[in-house]
């Protein structure tokens, strides 16, 4: 009867066991089959064209070159190698600037003859047009967009994934606001982070430790909206008037919000490799007539170094995937950042921000995914340092 | 003088009465044991002398101990210098995580000195005292933890010895270590006798019967006997003190 029941444990525990590592490789995968196929999809937004006259010996256009076309940017066709010839831009909503209602006809079924003579007639034109307008009989030449490249995606400097006629997926804006935020929230928490650990396990009392600890820990378990809550309120009226700025959204008002919440893992961790530093070895230390601080920095520290630098990147951890404080901190504009006090944006802010508004499968949620999986290589690696520095320390 | 006068002293951890109306001299270059069943006090009148017991909250004493004619718990007592005139070596090795060398320097360097020649000169002058330089000196950089146990206790001797204290307290030195390093140790300890005051506390009698002078007995927290090595352990006063030694408790 016993055995029996002891199989059945046995058997729920090893089915809990694979169904749990099947669901972390599920979510990997979804992961990175969300993402993979981005760099097959056509750069120009799906069901469009864009056309240029027949005779216009451009027939490439970049992203980002489009970009600056349909931006006014550019206004020559000089500038893409073709004839000096004034750029004229053409978006469908234009039309009626240059037909009347009857041209177009009743039910608007002369659109497509009209653009195709407009396109002819014109030899700067570049129209922006639904693909149905682009038939048979279309007079102006399609150009081709290619297919969103490796080198846009992580070499680009703009994240406009809504625009229009081709959206811009650089990430460099996304993956710098990341990592500047997060170097700075981890050189504000660092040095008071180990400060506070080294009070608790050295200097203060037990009565006073037994207080301080429940407190910290108490800290790593209020939600993260409600730190957003308290940047917002408190630590961006703050940042805008000690540093005079226009908006007190920052990098550093996020970074000062991800700091108070990376606090308690890099306290408490650091805190607990510093109390495991052996008695004997502080013992040892004073015999020698080395003071209490003496003991502290040549022994405890070098002893515990290990647990702190765990602590120290698990809060670099926590700081790199924190999502919600941060959209509300930080002003969410997705520029590279040339000073922690200009708005910035984040790779998890961002997929927060813009899942809900996209259409599945379009390139823009692709591009969510492939941030996704690039906050999931950061995370993995910096928890395999986390594994191997404790490794390290487990055969010294 | 003596060098360590214990005069009439009780203490406390919290409402325990750990020692009770203690008072023993101890002689210039002479070792003492302790010996004793656990929870006796013996190490605890050890861990007094360099205030070792500082650490632990709740603590009383009274009376007085002087060490080299000072009152070692008189007000303003620098107790770092004390623990620089008082070494400690203690029951498991405990080196840093540091190479050999540095292990050894460690003292001298959290003591202020500052020339390496000087640095140098020293470690090797206490490797050769605890006896290991011959065995180290071609790994000095490597990490103590390399040693073996009985390697690593030396080099806790080593470490000592470079602060040149006048004072060694061991608190059971060989306990952790196998019968031969256990004899190093022992011979040792002959080897800095004629330098060094020494006190050791042992739950090894024979141990205890080789290496000291005198020896004390403890037994709930009182001194029954401290004489001679040789009258106690052929001659002992107390009943209690004959039965320890037979092995009849304890």
């Amino acid at each position: 009867m016993r055995n029996r029941a002891e199989k059945l444990v046995e058997s729920l525990f090893t089915i809990s066991g694979f169904v749990t590592s099947i669901v972390i490789v599920l979510v990997v995968v979804f992961l990175f089959s969300g993402g993979v196929h981005l760099f097959r999809s056509p750069s120009i937004e799906h069901g469009y064209v864009v056309a240029v006259n027949a005779d216009n010996p451009i027939d490439r256009l970049s992203p980002a070159e489009l970009k600056s076309i349909f931006d006014y940017e550019q206004t020559n066709w000089q500038q893409f190698g073709g004839a000096d010839e004034e750029i004229l831009v053409f978006r469908l909503n234009d039309i009626t600037n240059y037909f009347s209602e009857e041209d177009l006809g009743e039910n608007f079924e002369f659109v497509s003859e009209r653009i195709s003579q407009l396109i002819s007639e014109n030899q700067g034109i570049i129209a922006f047009i639904p693909q149905e307008y682009a038939g048979e009989n279309f007079s102006g030449k399609e150009i081709d967009g290619g297919t969103i490249s490796l080198s846009e995606v992580f070499g680009g400097k703009e994240w406009l994934p809504t625009a229009t006629p081709a959206p811009l997926f650089g990430l460099l804006p996304l993956i710098t606001g990341t990592l500047w935020v997060s170097f700075f929230a981890i050189l504000i928490a660092l040095p008071f982070g180990l400060s506070v650990s080294i009070f608790m396990s050295e200097v203060a009392s037990e009565r006073v430790r037994g207080i301080l600890k429940p407190v910290i820990e108490l800290l790593s378990g209020i939600p993260s909206v409600v730190y957003g809550f308290f940047g917002l309120v408190v630590v961006v009226p703050l940042v805008q008037q000690i540093f005079n700025l226009d908006v007190g959204e920052t990098g550093l008002t996020g970074s000062l919000i991800l700091a108070i919440m990376a606090l308690p893992t890099i306290i408490t961790v650091s805190e607990d490799a510093m109390r495991n530093c052996p008695r004997a070895m502080r013992e040892a230390s004073l015999s020698l007539g080395a003071n209490r601080w003496q003991t502290t920095y040549k022994v405890v520290i070098p002893y515990s170094i290990s647990g702190i630098t765990s602590g120290v990147v698990l809060g670099i951890g926590r700081a790199m995937g924190e999502t919600m404080a941060v959209l509300m901190v930080t002003g969410n504009s997705a520029v590279i950042p040339h000073t922690i006090l200009q708005p910035l944006r984040t790779i998890p802010a961002t997929i927060a921000a813009e899942l809900g508004e996209v259409s599945s499968g379009s390139p823009h949620y692709q591009a969510l995914f492939v941030l996704g999986i690039i906050l999931f290589v950061i995370t993995f690696a910096i928890n395999m340092c986390v594994a191997s520095i404790s490794a390290k320390h487990k055969n010294s | 003088m003596n060098m360590i006068e214990v005069e009439n002293i009780n203490f406390y951890y919290g409402d325990f009465h750990a020692l009770k109306n203690i008072s023993m001299e101890i002689e210039h270059h002479s070792v003492v044991a302790f010996i004793g069943p656990s929870g006796c006090g013996k190490s605890t009148l050890l861990r007094l002398f360099n205030r070792m017991n500082d650490l632990i909250p709740n603590i009383r004493l009274e009376g007085k101990i002087c060490i080299d004619g000072q009152d070692i718990y008189k007000k303003g007592m620098a107790v770092d210098s004390l623990r620089k005139n008082v070494g400690m070596v203690f029951q498991r090795p405990n080196p840093f995580p540091k190479t050999i060398f540095e292990n050894v320097a460690y003292g001298l360097r959290v003591n202020g000195v500052r020339n390496e020649k000087f640095i140098a000169q020293r470690v090797e002058e206490s490797l050769r005292d605890a006896a290991l330089w011959s065995e180290v000196k071609d790994k000095l950089k490597k990490s103590a933890f390399e040693l073996s146990g009985g390697q690593q206790q030396r080099l806790c001797i080593a470490r000592a010895l470079a602060v040149q204290p006048t004072v060694l307290l061991m608190d059971e030195p060989a306990s952790a270590l196998d019968p031969i390093s256990t004899s190093k140790i022992e011979e040792l300890i002959h080897e800095l006798k004629p330098h060094y005051t020494i006190v050791i506390v042992t739950h090894n009698m024979q141990q205890a019967a080789r290496v000291s002078d005198k020896t004390a007995f403890f037994y709930l927290g009182e001194m029954v006997e401290f004489s001679d090595t040789k009258k106690m352990f052929l001659n002992p006063e107390k009943v209690q003190t004959q039965n320890y030694i037979t092995g009849r408790f304890g």
